[in-house]
């Protein structure tokens, strides 16, 4: 909720007009770009993008990895495996010098392995069992963005360490807001050094003088309604996972201070719609307000028409008068879509102008709607030829 | 106010609507029109978020929906009354606190302590219990016999498909925390509604692979639950402007040109080949679509589930397109 309450940033006047071109070749081209964050809001063909971008740079020369979140079955076969899963596997069929690495985040393995490198065997199993990591590592909101972050940040040590790639690209989470991918790690670290952690934390170290009043009254309550088992799960949680809090800020804001590094491009991805357009404003500007580097918008899945001069009005008139007169419905039919799609193409240039109008200097690409789903590492090519312009 | 009419609808004797689908799929707007649907037959309808969207306000054109259920729609006349509510855990255990234990003071503290916090981010389950519990108060009121509003129907905008059986499982998310206690008894009793044939999980997709395959999923899980499945309404279907032959013959390039062109120039349209050519280019590209709508379909069809179809509107979902999309689900039943 914090996107609709946060204040607009952008010129104040302006007007509707075309905002300028977006030229993917030359980011990617250039060797200064490390990491390419593809974000926006769910629905909007984000991990497609991600995957289209990845290949082309590979195909014009980069050593890639992408990491996809959760991609569409279709998505994983069109690059040659069946099942991505937490380890980078080459991608066959590139062509030239290049080369491409895909892989899908597992965020519970991610977390497990974070918990695993940082804790003693002893206790890391205590914590892996006890039942709430269970839900913070499977479905506390803004685990799966903060282990996309882990990762990011792994691979990066990997790619410098290594050499193995010279080029990152992220998909972020399906979240309803693009903001969460730079929420969550603050989210998930202020709730870990959190109050009520440090005071869970007190009887488990034993000074006594610590119960306040006000505490007696709190584990009063929370005794009555969840039943004192409960709380002794949510102590041992808390004392186990106590050594680890440290490494987590740290390592989040590690990864933070990344993403605001020069190599870092956020690529803003949004469907021609309201509410995906205005997810994008909304992280357009958080973006500037954390200096982050933004490449630009690729605004996914656009219509396009293929007739010149014959407006919708017309062709909506031409059908009804066709119909009146009772011949072979295949023109009107003809006829009646164009009018459609000329709405349709209205309504969402409409959108278009009006965010360029707001957000005058954000470079953006077009990629018209496709009438078949990608399935292959063509499709995948002609997405990027797209993109490309 | 029950509806005037017997067994006119698919759900009838259904009281709680819940409404799920892949992100991007319309699932607030399909609610929200189900919502509107039942009310348009002179029911008293309650429609609730639980996601802190404030989609519901956006939708409807009204500010920012409270904790607190607000009249957003009314009928002419008799009847129809629409409700909406925001529900968020934090108000909700608050309130569940003060309502059930009288712990008006232990609540600020528990506020103040992160406790809150805690319970509704973490603690397993208890967010999900919260949130069904809140809905469950709102059916059961009248069954408490207390001075309160009722309703004839309730519609929740429910969290995505990949989570819903988990979401309306709350026994098996409470198993490993509480296997006693007031929440667990609470639990319970939601999961006796829940299971309840005056329940219905509905799922939204589109005629795309991902989504329908999400909801081929969610089906089995739910099933597997015992959670009882209502319909499926696939939204945004594209117009059926050409019949079967015509859509073969645009993929095939095989339409009729000669009678375009002489239709076009009946109707006073030029017929250049440059516009012929771009007419049957759009044709193909929407006959293309549609064939990779049909394999979908049929996906969709061998489940064995009542299925509804909302139209993709040309010019987006207003408050208008909206009454339109209320107006299709009574026309098939489904409200």
């Amino acid at each position: 909720m914090s996107s609709r309450t946060s204040r607009r940033v952008g010129p104040l006047a302006g007007r509707p007009g075309a905002a300028p071109a977006l030229d993917i070749d030359s980011l990617i081209d250039d060797p200064g770009t490390r990491i390419i964050v593809c974000t926006g809001s769910g629905g909007v063909g984000k991990t497609t993008t991600s995957a289209a971008l990845a290949l082309r740079a590979a195909e014009r020369g980069r050593k890639v990895v992408v990491l996809t979140i959760d991609p569409a079955r279709r998505l994983a076969q069109s690059m040659g495996i069946e099942a991505l899963d937490n380890t980078p596997r080459p991608v066959p069929g590139v062509r030239g010098e290049g080369h491409l690495d895909a892989m899908m985040l597992d965020m519970k393995r991610t977390f497990d392995e974070v918990v695993e490198s940082q804790a003693s065997p002893e206790k890391a199993a205590q914590i892996l069992a006890n039942p709430f990591y269970q839900v913070l590592s499977s479905s506390f909101a803004g685990t799966q963005e903060y282990m996309a972050m882990e990762k990011l940040g792994q691979l990066h040590q990997e790619a410098r360490r290594s050499g193995e790639w010279d080029l990152i690209v992220v998909d972020t989470p399906p979240s309803r807001s693009a903001l969460d991918f730079l929420d969550a790690p603050e989210r998930l670290s202020s709730f870990l050094d959190g109050r009520f952690i440090r005071v869970m934390l007190a009887p488990a170290k034993g000074p006594a003088k610590l119960m306040s009043a006000g505490l007696g009254v709190v584990t009063n309550a929370l005794t009555k309604i969840l039943g004192a088992h409960v709380l002794r799960d949510m102590q041992a949680f808390v004392a186990a996972f106590d050594t680890l809090f440290g490494g987590f800020r740290q390592r989040a804001q590690k990864t933070f201070a990344l993403l605001q590094a020069p190599g870092t491009a956020f690529v803003v991805i949004a469907a021609p719609e309201p509410d995906a357009l205005r997810e994008a404003a909304f992280f357009v500007e958080r973006l500037a307000g954390e200096k982050m580097p933004l490449a630009g918008l690729v605004v996914n899945r656009v219509s396009r028409v293929a007739v010149e001069g014959l407006s919708g009005e017309q062709a909506q008139a031409a059908a009804e008068r066709l119909e009146k007169s009772g011949t072979n419905a295949v023109t009107a039919g003809l006829l009646r879509l164009h009018a459609d799609r000329t709405r349709i193409v209205a309504r969402e240039s409409h959108l278009q102008r009006r965010f360029a109008a707001a957000h005058p200097h954000v470079p953006t690409a077009v990629i018209p709607a496709l009438s078949t789903d990608v399935h292959d590492l063509d499709g995948l090519r002609r997405v990027g030829e797209l993109l490309a312009g | 106010m029950a509806a005037t009419r017997e067994n006119e609808t698919d759900w009838d004797d259904v009281l709680l609507h819940v409404v799920t689908g892949k992100g991007g799929t319309g699932k607030t707007t399909v609610a929200a029109g189900l919502a509107l649907a039942l009310a348009s037959r002179g029911k008293t309808v309650l429609l609730c978020e639980v996601e802190g969207r404030q989609g519901i306000a956006q939708l409807f054109d009204v500010p920012p929906l409270p904790y607190e259920e607000t009249r957003i729609a009314s009928g002419p006349d008799d009847g129809g009354d629409l409700y909406a509510l925001a529900i968020d855990p934090e108000s909700a255990l608050l309130e569940y606190l003060a309502m059930y234990y009288r712990l008006g003071r232990a609540g600020k503290a528990l506020d103040r302590f992160g406790v809150i916090d805690f319970a509704t981010t973490i603690a397993p389950g208890v967010r999900d219990v919260l949130l069904t519990g809140k809905v469950y108060e709102a059916a059961y009121r009248n069954k408490r016999g207390k001075n309160h509003r009722t309703y004839d129907a309730i519609v929740l905008d429910a969290p995505p498909t990949g989570r819903i059986a988990q979401f309306l499982n709350v026994n098996s998310e409470l198993a490993g925390l509480a296997k006693v206690g007031p929440i667990r008894t609470q639990a319970d009793a939601i999961m006796t509604l829940l299971r309840s044939p005056r329940t219905a999980v509905h799922l939204t997709t589109v005629l795309e692979d991902m989504p329908v395959q999400e909801t081929i999923d969610g089906i089995t899980e739910l099933r597997a639950d015992d959670l009882p499945v209502g319909g499926i309404v696939v939204n945004l279907v594209r117009s059926k402007e050409l019949d079967d032959v015509a859509r073969e013959q645009a993929i095939g390039g095989e339409l009729p040109r000669e009678q375009i062109e002489k239709d076009l120039d009946r109707v006073g349209i030029d017929p250049d080949p440059a516009l012929v050519d771009g007419l049957v280019a759009e044709a193909r590209e929407h006959a293309e679509r549609r064939a990779l709508e049909e394999e979908q379909r049929e996906r969709i069809d061998a489940i064995d589930v009542p299925t509804y179809e909302l139209p993709r509107l040309p010019s987006g979902v207003d408050l208008g397109g909206l009454y339109e999309l209320a107006a299709d689900l009574c026309e098939q039943g489904m409200a």
